[in-house]
């Protein structure tokens, strides 16, 4: 008995103690360290008109990326879950597929894709529509490194559910529209909000995608994770603490909002 | 959050992933007639949409590398510091995965096994850094070792900061693989085990570890393939030193920013390779280890 308890005791704080040095003591330090000169400082941080248009840019791309990367994942969900086609799996490794491409390569990929001496360079140099180091090149690598979450967070649930309430509507009068709304959305919609709130995490959070594929001009074409990284090489490291203070409040929103979700989860398992 | 891996065992056991097949399925006279055009429709448009978005940039670093010819692709990728970056890369990718797999293992066990005031707190602050930009977490590193390091520890510019960081981004991906199968094991067999005099380790290393297998295999996979990958979180702590901390990662951006458009597709198809060699391995583990679970069952 005493020599399960002494193990059981060291791997327990071994464990937070790793957890304490891995994870908690890095992140403290760096919330004390924006706020050491103050609220004040930190507030003027991150409200320079470069932290402005940077925050801007950011939700621009989120605005642009999120919405379709939700129409297309639930689309692509209900394809591989119900549909029965040639090539399904496929299309299921292709949906994948993000999750193993380095960010660097992202941007790789779409230098040679789209860049001005790139494979369809055409649409720059003839058509006159800038995409490497303009925003369509941001919003490329955005959409390709969020592709599966969506996808990854809705599957599962269609599957589990299966089709007999659909059935029983579509017996019952209801067209395919209606059905969706009325049927197919509701159950989802945990899975569906929970691949929308890391769809957006991601887009705000990605760096080695769009420092590959921006212009990283100051107050034209950084994102947030941009600037960070410009105001650290310049040497302005508490303006750099401050964005990641505030990129840092967008991963704790993330945080809550997945354990909720989970709870919710756990309580509609149990009352079933 | 560069290049979140989310910790899915079914990302890369599509057994479990696709029980679609066994569910009931409508009848075919009662949808197929009205839908078949249609479905035919949705997956046109899908493929279309995933075409552009990653196969055709893709299949560009491809043409790439194939137009400069074999050797020119033997050339980028046996380059010095092509091969030095590679070294450093898979070197500390090596180490982190197994500081990944004992700790992960450990925290993964005292999560489920263990009962202790603040453990909620625990496995909701696991998935921090899967929420944190690379960026920051980069930053993150810095304020803890960097030149002005609180606790005295240097690590700016030094493998083991590379490493640092790349255990950081990595920390929830062996913990969020094993915990689910720890919860789901029967612990019967373990307590007639332990009744028939076997101690803790041993019941530990011949019935708990064997059945964790699989998912410590994936959960290792997923980190060792993000290391592999990663950029954001090494490129200010590891400062890019030829042969000490560059990673290939970071010598692929150099190679596109001096427009060696070749040489950046042939060390991009490297490092491609790697990260599908690993996922296709564990798909092949993964399967074995589904259907033996079938016949047992």
């Amino acid at each position: 008995m005493t020599s399960s308890f002494w193990a059981r005791h060291l791997i327990r704080y071994v464990t937070l103690a790793y957890i304490g040095v891995m994870l908690v003591v890095p992140v403290s330090i760096i919330l004390w360290r924006t706020f050491k000169p103050g609220f004040g400082q930190f507030w003027s941080w991150i409200t320079t008109p470069a932290a402005i248009a940077a925050l801007d840019l950011s939700l621009v791309v989120v605005a642009v990326v999120v919405p379709l990367n939700v129409v297309f994942g639930v689309l692509t969900s209900l394809l591989l879950a119900r549909g029965r086609f040639r090539g399904r799996a496929a299309l299921q490794s292709i949906v994948d597929l993000p999750f193993a491409v380095s960010p660097i390569i992202v941007g790789v990929a779409l230098i040679l894709l789209w860049g001005s001496a790139g494979a369809l360079g055409f649409v720059e140099n003839d058509l006159g529509i800038k995409i490497i180091f303009g925003l369509p090149g941001l919003i490329l690598v955005s959409i390709f490194v969020t592709l599966p979450f969506v996808v990854r967070e809705v599957q599962p649930v269609l599957q589990e559910v299966g089709t007999e309430q659909e059935q029983a509507a579509a017996t019952l009068g209801s067209g395919p529209w209606q059905t969706f709304w009325r049927i197919t959305l509701p159950t989802i919609r945990w899975g569906l909000i929970y691949g929308t709130v890391l769809t957006t995490a991601r887009t705000l959070g990605e760096f080695g995608g769009v420092i590959m594929v921006s212009s990283n001009l100051p107050g034209e074409s950084q994102t947030l994770t941009l600037l960070v990284n410009d105001r650290y090489a310049r040497g302005a490291e508490y303006g750099a603490y401050a964005l990641s203070t505030l990129l840092m409040g967008v991963a704790v929103v993330f945080l809550i909002v997945k354990t909720t979700l989970l709870v919710r989860r756990k309580r509609a398992k149990a009352a079933v | 959050m560069t290049t979140a891996i989310i910790p899915d065992p079914e990302a890369i056991r599509p057994e479990l992933a696709q029980p679609g097949s066994q569910l009931p399925v409508p009848p075919e006279g009662l949808r197929a007639s009205r839908n078949s055009g249609f479905t035919s429709l949705r997956v046109g448009v899908t493929a279309l949409w995933l075409s552009v978005i990653v196969l055709l940039p893709l299949a560009a670093i491809a043409w790439q590398a194939a137009g400069g010819g074999w050797q020119a692709f033997w050339l980028a990728v046996t380059s010095r510091a092509a091969v030095e970056s590679l070294q450093v890369t898979l070197g500390i990718s090596v180490v982190v995965t197994v500081l990944d797999v004992l700790f992960g293992l450990a925290t993964a066990w005292v999560l489920v096994r263990d009962n202790f005031v603040g453990k909620g707190l625990i496995d909701a602050v696991i998935d921090l850094p899967f929420a944190l930009p690379t960026i920051v977490t980069s930053l993150v590193m810095l304020a803890l070792y960097g030149k002005n390091s609180p606790v005295h520890i240097h690590l700016q510019h030094t493998p083991p900061g590379v490493g640092m960081a790349l255990a950081f981004v990595t920390l929830p991906l062996v913990v969020r693989a094993v915990q689910p199968v720890l919860l789901e094991i029967d612990r019967d067999v373990e307590e007639a085990a332990a009744s028939l005099g076997a101690n803790g380790l041993k019941v530990f290393t011949t019935i708990v570890l064997p059945s964790l297998a699989p998912s410590l295999l994936t959960g290792a996979g997923l980190a060792f393939s993000r290391c592999v990958a990663e950029f954001g979180s090494v490129v200010t702590i590891g400062g890019a030193v030829p042969g000490k901390t560059e990673v290939s990662s970071q010598w692929i951006r150099s190679l596109i920013e001096n427009d060696d458009r070749t040489g950046a597709a042939a060390m991009s198809i490297v490092l491609l390779s790697i990260s599908f060699t690993v996922l296709v391995l564990l798909r092949i583990v993964g399967g074995r280890a589904a259907k033996r679970e079938e016949k047992a069952a």
